[in-house]
């Protein structure tokens, strides 16, 4: 941000369309990598297995959630149904001796082909009616994975995830959990990045805009919801399966409850809908905010020497959620990722504010 | 199977019905001004049975000064939230609206339990637990009353949209731009239309509360409030009722019929494929309005 664009001339379209354009962005987004991938040597392993790890296979999730959500502009308030497909998916197939590298394909194109269900809603209906058949079809999945011992293992079962393995590799450490999920967050990260400069992910953005109008100049709509829902439940297959393999370590229905999926949202609604470093900082904020509030309230009322009860120090965080959700609606709805897009264009041409970006 | 115990089954299950189509009521209400789907229903009526007890039992206020204290506290709340929260969020996209209703729902929802607690409370308004006959059948008192209050509650909505207020709110649900040129005040319409809904989530709160006492399951009758109104057409309140009861017989039924087959909880998965095939085969419910957009 410590830089100007003035001298940077692109002089052919493929500079001009390189996904950094500016050199100084290219060395930023370098070094942060590089500070990604060293983590484990100068982070203790309660940050990393705790607050990084889960922050990384949530970026995926948002990422696949605001696929959907923010390019195709199709609600989908069954998002950890999907998830959990995924994770039961894999977890069974490792169970039955697929090797993790499969199983976790094979969790996506599971979610894909049942997440493609929720599609056809959205093939005959749109809007308020979409939102609420995704919901439904989120509490029929609940109760599938709970009443079929089959997939769940019994009623209150908890079914035990194998350890995760590379090319015959044990993985347990702390260190290589961590980039296991860095690995599935960054590759995440890269296809939604390019998606912005492929003709696919340019119908996507012309179906949201107006399904009418995309098909007037030719796209078909249809094709393009169906690929979207798609896309977005392999990815959310996967990173359910990663969320498993890597933090969980057991999967209950529960983890995927219809309160997990209104979570997934309020990252994308946070972070910003279409915004890629959004859903960064929207999963992170969605996923800190509790300990954050938690340590917050107790100092306070160390501080000011009142004490709450057991109760209202429980339900104290989801209430300021929920406030949260309704401020970034009310005052930045385009959530956190616009607010870093206005500090950016304001810092590169400060101190004259006047010259447009 | 005994056709005795279906038919009480489902009679009971029709009582129900109607006392769902209240929380249903509420939605309809909103939708039909302001065309925004309220998530927030179902916890509107949780915190408006929390409100009650907080009258009855903090303040020892007798519970028929509690309950109109109550109606009036969620009128100013429900007008609040319509001020503070949706009308600058009029003419965004659905996705906005929906996820700020979902918000509410949260902060509702959590906030009354930060406040008063989440183990579940009474909330006894004295109807008696002794069985009603009708013929052979047995019914549930409290169901028939909480029945009978929808039915009431139903006749007054149709009575105030006579009134002189409830033909501009008609006037605002049929084409609110035609109702602005024509000098009504579109704003107070859909802030009363909240309103009301508000106090309708009172009384559904009263009813249900005493049935099942007050705590956190009270905000999950929105699931059923949410497929009874798109089962009755949105912006039916006629609808609304009559799919209450559609709802009501089918969940009885299949809790005999389904229960024993699938081992239990069978309620949730009815209506969840009534909201389903609704939505799927029949998107304007049986009473609404057609132009519901089809892709």
């Amino acid at each position: 941000m410590l830089f100007r664009q003035a001298g940077i001339l692109h002089t052919n379209y493929t500079q001009d369309r390189a996904l950094f354009p500016i050199p100084a962005d290219r060395w930023m987004i370098g070094g942060l990598l590089l500070l990604a991938a060293a983590a484990p040597f100068y982070m203790n392993s309660l940050y990393l297995s705790s607050y990084m790890l889960p922050w990384l296979v949530w970026t995926a999730a948002a990422l696949g959630l605001n696929l959907i959500l923010g390019w195709a502009g199709q609600f989908h308030l069954g998002y950890a149904a999907v998830m959990g497909i995924g994770a039961y998916a894999a977890v069974h197939a490792q169970r039955n001796g697929v090797p993790w590298e499969i199983a976790i394909v094979l969790a996506g194109l599971t979610a894909a082909v049942i997440g493609s269900v929720f599609a056809f809603a959205a093939l005959r209906v749109k809007g308020l009616y979409l939102a609420l058949s995704t919901l439904a079809l989120q509490f029929v999945m609940d109760w599938t994975i709970s009443h079929v011992p089959a997939i769940s293992g019994g009623t209150q079962a908890t079914l035990q995830a194998p350890d995760i393995r590379v090319l015959g590799w044990a993985i347990t450490s702390d260190a290589g959990l961590y980039y296991v999920a860095l690995v599935w967050c960054v590759l995440v990260t890269t296809f939604m990045l390019n998606l912005r400069r492929t003709a696919l992910g340019r119908a996507l953005v012309a179906v949201r805009e107006k399904d009418y109008a995309a098909a007037v100049i030719g796209v078909n709509s249809f094709y393009f919801k169906l690929v979207a829902f798609a896309t977005s439940s392999f990815i959310a297959g996967v990173s359910g399966a990663v969320l498993i393999g890597t933090f969980y370590h057991a999967v209950t229905p529960e983890q995927f409850s219809v309160d997990v999926s209104i979570q997934a949202l309020a990252m994308v609604i946070v972070g910003g809908l279409g915004s890629i470093i959004g859903s960064y900082f929207g999963a992170g904020f969605i996923l800190l905010m509790p300990g954050v509030m938690n340590a917050f309230i107790s100092w306070l009322t160390a501080q000011f020497g009142f004490s709450l009860g057991i109760e209202t120090l429980a339900h104290l965080p989801h209430a300021l959620y929920g406030a949260l959700i309704i401020g970034f609606l009310l005052i930045e709805p385009l959530g956190l990722g616009k607010i870093y897009g206005n500090i950016r264009d304001y810092l590169l041409v400060w101190p004259f504010g006047y010259v447009k970006k | 199977m005994d056709i005795m115990l279906l038919l009480e089954s489902a009679l009971n299950g029709a009582l129900v019905g109607l006392m769902y189509s209240l929380v249903a009521m509420g939605i309809v209400l909103i939708y039909k001004s302001s065309s925004v789907p309220n998530l927030a229903q179902g916890a509107m009526v949780m915190l408006a049975g929390y409100v009650i007890l907080a009258f009855a039992n903090q303040l020892n206020l007798p519970l028929w000064v509690a309950i109109p204290l109550g109606i009036v506290t969620m009128f100013i709340i429900g007008v609040g939230i319509e001020r503070v929260a949706l009308r600058r969020l009029a003419g965004r996209p659905i996705i906005m609206i929906l996820m700020m209703t979902l918000g509410i729902e949260i902060f509702l929802r959590a906030g009354s339990m930060t406040i008063w607690g989440g183990t579940s409370r009474p909330l006894p308004i004295g109807i008696s637990d002794a069985p009603l006959f009708l013929g052979p059948l047995l019914i549930n008192r409290a169901y028939a009353v909480g029945a009978g209050v929808a039915v009431a509650m139903f006749v007054l909505l149709v009575l105030f949209f006579r009134t002189r207020i409830g033909v501009v709110l008609r006037a605002i649900s049929d084409d609110y731009t035609a109702a602005w040129s024509v000098g009504i005040s579109v704003e107070r319409g859909v802030a009363l239309s909240w309103a009301i809904s508000a106090v309708v989530a009172t009384i559904a709160a009263v009813l249900w509360g005493s049935v099942q006492g007050v705590d956190q399951s009270l905000a999950l009758l929105l699931l059923k409030g949410v497929t009874v109104a798109v089962l009755g057409g949105l912006d039916s309140i006629g609808g609304a009722l009559l799919a209450g009861i559609l709802l009501g017989i089918v969940e009885g039924l299949a809790s005999i019929v389904l229960d024993p087959l699938l081992g239990g909880a069978s309620r949730e998965l009815v209506d969840a494929a009534m909201l389903i095939l609704t939505i799927m085969l029949r998107p304007h419910g049986l009473f609404g309005r057609h132009d519901i957009e089809r892709v």
